[in-house]
């Protein structure tokens, strides 16, 4: 295992950011992490790359123990944090010089590493990395990280705010990496990129509430799901919450999806639309995806928006 | 790890090479003040007031005196017959300079004999002085060739003198200031601005976590202020000596020691701050209020420390700047060595121990 | 939505920046009640058109009206007649919810009654009494959203610039706020809103995808989807974006 690690607590003051988080990786596997914002995912990045101390807990990441050895952790992971973290008065071959450097390695040594990442941004290698676009950045950072050959890399929310088109690219990039034995632990708040790892945990509130691959996940959906193909479908939901056998309703995409703790009879349901003026409907089951799971995993009432 | 601080150094030139207006002020900054400060009073006047003592009263020391108003930068307010008088008029303010003729000045002149005019100026505001006293010269110099031909002039020589300042105190005052000023800003504030810069873009989180050692991080970061602030420091020195004549009478290592000392000091006092501050903002005004301020106000650089109300003179033996300025003085002035200048250099220096080892006991290698 | 009133109305609007044209000769309607998404790649130039929409910033050449005035010559009217709001920057971290509500009462110049009412109606309606007096940045990310969005309404804008709100959100919370966004516009307010979650492009009434400044597509998600034969509009954007690779 290249990550293992049991009982994770950080608490800042009287809030507990990390409450007893446990999970391992893999070398050669990517590990998703997903969750609301503020579920502590930043903050479990920063002790599994040693840059804080949990408060309880501990464990070894790429065979080193987090309290004790936590130099040679250092030496041998690559983090990209929540936010850009670059120097963005420094070009981008300054940047990437700097990093190599500071990790003592030379990058024609270790440019294989990086060829797929690095390539897109060669043509802007004279430019100051403050002055790339969010794609761009993310794949400097990205560059920067792998820049020493890490055994375990930890990406905090890589692509927020990247367009689909580089977050496929991203993703692709990701897999090659994996095939090296590289173990890669990273965070997303998009579905689609959740559904792409290998593992999976959503997080809330400081604990994963699940965890296991997209697909085992993906069984194990508590609720029986329906879809509902109308237009305009927005108009219909509150009327869709207001039946006593619908436990929720919401937009996905441009049908809407009902959940419900029981099994729906099919005629009945779509008489019943019809009945409340849902014309032209479309009733049917549908295969729940990891947003749904999502959904029905989050506690309604500890959800912090207040739904 | 040699070439790992290579690159530390360099990728920090990079940062202050790229910050085109703070690199022109950092550079600028030494020239402006200087001048700002020797040339603050004006250096072009006419008809200064002077007093004569005339202990000859010949007919060629009419005529001196005479030459003296003639150009129309002199004009004789009062003739004296005690030097006890030029003191009161000194004092007085009515006068800035004093001309003291020898008894005897026309036969010794006529005798070939060497004569000493004696000129007495008011030191409190030495760039007058010093124009005064030059001025003073020409006129002497033409008086003689006039009167006895060019070959005769190595007989009249000036004397000259300050009163009250006979040290050229502002020159004095103002250099060792103006570097410690400059020091403070470009180590003190520089260096605390460039690591918190680091710790609100997220990036020194990214050089905790790499395989450099927190000293390297620290030492690698500062080196580059200390070869600005050092160079600074040469600027102000020269131009002290070059524009304003001021005299370096003490050992030039001692005194280059004594600047890097000073730039040690300041450098650990940036690097404290920084340990202690989250954002560039809090940086900046810690530095202003902590540090520039009583630079300025208590170093006695601006105002006398001895003029000073007693509370503010027991502050101000905490102000690192007071130290430094005592310690310039003393080897540019006194050419003190160390054996008269041991208090200051040990106060610096344990001023500088002292926030080392408060800086190092801050500095994480984790994050809260 | 009334397709008879546009309320945003650009024609062959284009800005260069030096020799790098960023928006190059766009033209489109947004109609009153609409829900206009506007997508594209990073870097295609949706933000300097936002920027000249919302006048802030001067078109090189070409037209555009937005509410009623025109862009040239009245950015100053424009600003007061929309709202706006961006996942960067829309609520003082460092203020409670009511003192930003007061605080950009202010700055559209309402008057201390209106804000006073609001304010109550305001917390009633988000469920958000309790944390009134509570920094905005110590609330979740859910709570900041609904927060900024009601506050770009706050002087009943006729159309709203949402510009990536959602980046970073979670799927539920995301979904409540596009039923917000919904019920807005139901009201007839212009929504003009950026996402780079293609689920999203579904909710919108009429998605435009820029393409290194132009527009390379516009219509409803289901002719889009017809249009170039995919199954979502993920699909849709990865073929106009990077046709090479597909």
């Amino acid at each position: 295992m290249s990550i293992q690690v049991h009982g994770l607590v950080k608490r800042y003051g009287p809030l507990t950011a990390v409450a007893g988080v446990s999970f391992e990786v893999a070398a050669g596997e990517i590990f998703g992490l997903t969750g609301p914002d503020g579920a502590g995912k930043s903050s479990l990045f920063r002790m599994l790359t040693t840059l804080m101390r949990p408060d309880e807990g501990g464990g070894k990441v790429v065979g080193f123990d987090m309290l004790d050895e936590f130099l040679e952790i250092r030496r041998r992971i690559g983090y990209m944090p929540d936010v850009f973290s670059l120097y963005e008065d420094l070009t981008v071959r300054e940047n990437l010089n700097f990093f190599a450097r500071v990790f003592g390695v030379r990058i024609e040594d270790n440019y294989h590493l990086i060829r797929e990442v690095y390539e897109p941004l060669k043509p802007f290698e004279g430019r100051r990395a403050g002055h790339l676009s969010g794609g761009m950045k993310q794949k400097l950072a990205l560059s920067c990280a792998l820049i020493h050959q890490p055994q375990a890399l930890f990406l905090d929310e890589p692509t927020t705010g990247v367009d689909a088109v580089s977050r496929k690219e991203f993703w692709d990039i990701l897999y090659r990496i994996r095939a090296r034995g590289v173990a890669i632990l990273v965070a997303t708040p998009y579905m689609d990129e959740a559904a792409r790892c290998d593992r999976l945990a959503l997080m809330q509130q400081g604990r994963l509430l699940t965890q296991g691959t997209p697909q085992a996940l993906l069984e194990s959906y508590p609720h029986h799901l329906y879809a509902i193909e109308v237009a305009q479908p927005w108009r219909w939901l509150e009327l869709l919450r207001s039946h006593p056998k619908v436990h929720r309703a919401v937009l996905a995409g441009e049908v809407i999806h009902v959940s419900s703790l029981e099994p729906l009879d099919l005629t009945y349901m779509r008489q019943w639309l019809v009945d409340s003026g849902v014309t032209a409907a479309n009733f049917y089951p549908v295969q729940p995806d990891i947003e749904d799971l999502f959904i029905a995993l989050m506690d309604q009432k500890a959800h912090p928006t207040g739904l | 790890m040699v070439a790992t601080f290579w690159a530390f150094v360099q990728k920090e030139f990079f940062h202050i090479l790229r910050d085109r207006r703070t690199l022109f002020v950092m550079l600028g900054m030494p020239f402006a003040l200087v001048l700002l400060f020797g040339y603050a009073v004006t250096t072009d006047f006419k008809h200064a007031s002077v007093a004569v003592y005339d202990q000859s009263g010949d007919m060629w020391s009419q005529r001196l005196i005479h030459q003296m108003q003639a150009g129309g930068y002199f004009s004789v307010v009062a003739s004296v017959s005690r030097k006890e008088e030029i003191d009161r008029l000194f004092r007085q303010g009515k006068i800035k300079v004093a001309v003291v003729i020898p008894s005897h000045f026309g036969e010794s002149l006529m005798g070939c004999e060497p004569v000493q005019l004696q000129l007495l100026s008011d030191g409190s505001e030495p760039n007058i002085a010093l124009t005064l006293v030059s001025y003073m010269n020409d006129i002497s110099t033409r008086f003689v060739n006039e009167a006895l031909g060019s070959s005769a002039q190595w007989l009249i020589s000036l004397q000259p003198r300050m009163v009250y300042n006979p040290a050229l105190r502002s020159v004095y005052m103002f250099v060792p200031g103006v570097i410690a000023v400059v020091l403070m800003l470009i180590s003190a504030m520089l260096t605390s601005l460039s690591i918190a810069r680091e710790k609100e873009r997220g990036t020194l989180n990214l050089l905790l976590i790499s395989p450099l050692p927190p000293l390297l991080i620290i030492v690698g970061k500062v080196l580059p202020y200390v070869l600005l602030s050092f160079f600074n420091a040469l600027v102000i020195i020269g131009m002290g000596i070059e524009v304003f004549g001021m005299r370096m009478w003490g050992s030039w290592p001692f005194l280059l020691l004594s600047c890097l000392l000073f730039i040690l000091t300041a450098l650990s006092l940036g690097v404290f701050i920084s340990t202690r501050v989250r954002t560039q903002q809090t940086a900046l005004f810690a530095s202003l209020l902590g540090l520039m301020l009583p630079t300025v106000l208590l170093s006695g650089y601006i105002f006398p420390i001895e003029s000073m109300p007693t509370p503010l003179q027991v502050i101000s033996n905490v102000t690192p700047a007071k130290w430094f300025i005592i310690l310039l003085k003393g080897i540019m002035l006194k050419g003190g060595g160390l054996d008269a200048l041991w208090v200051p250099v040990a106060v610096l220096s344990g001023m500088t121990v002292f926030f080392i080892l408060l800086s190092w006991k801050s500095f994480k290698l984790h994050v809260e | 939505m009334n397709h008879n009133t546009a309320t945003i109305a650009v024609r062959e609007l284009t800005r260069k920046f030096g020799p790098f044209t960023a928006v190059d000769h766009i033209s489109f309607d947004v109609y009153a009640g609409e829900v206009f998404g506007f997508l594209g790649a990073n870097g295609a130039g949706k933000t300097t058109a936002i920027r000249i929409l919302t006048g802030l910033l001067m078109p090189t050449s070409g037209q555009a009206q937005v509410a009623g005035f025109d862009v040239w010559r009245q950015p100053e009217q424009i600003k007061r007649h929309i709202g706006y709001m961006s996942q960067k920057f829309s609520l003082y971290q460092d203020l409670t919810p009511l003192e930003n509500i007061r605080f950009f009462g202010g700055v559209y110049g309402l008057s201390l009654r209106t804000i006073r009412q609001k304010s109550e109606m305001l917390m009633e309606r988000l469920g958000m009494q309790a944390v009134a007096h509570r920094l905005v940045g110590t609330l979740p990310l859910g709570w900041r959203q609904k927060l900024a969005f009601s506050l770009a309404l706050l002087h009943e804008p006729r159309i709203v610039f949402l510009d990536e709100p959602t980046s970073g959100v979670d799927p539920l919370t995301r979904r409540t706020f596009w039923e917000m966004i919904r019920t807005e516009a139901a009201k007839g307010t212009t929504i003009f809103v950026t996402t780079h979650y293609m689920d999203e492009a579904e909710y919108c009434d009429r998605v435009s995808i820029m393409v290194r400044g132009h527009i390379a597509a516009l219509d409803t998600p289901q002719a889009l989807k017809v249009q170039f034969g995919a199954e979502h509009m993920e699909a849709v954007f990865l073929k106009l974006t990077r046709p090479s690779e597909l």
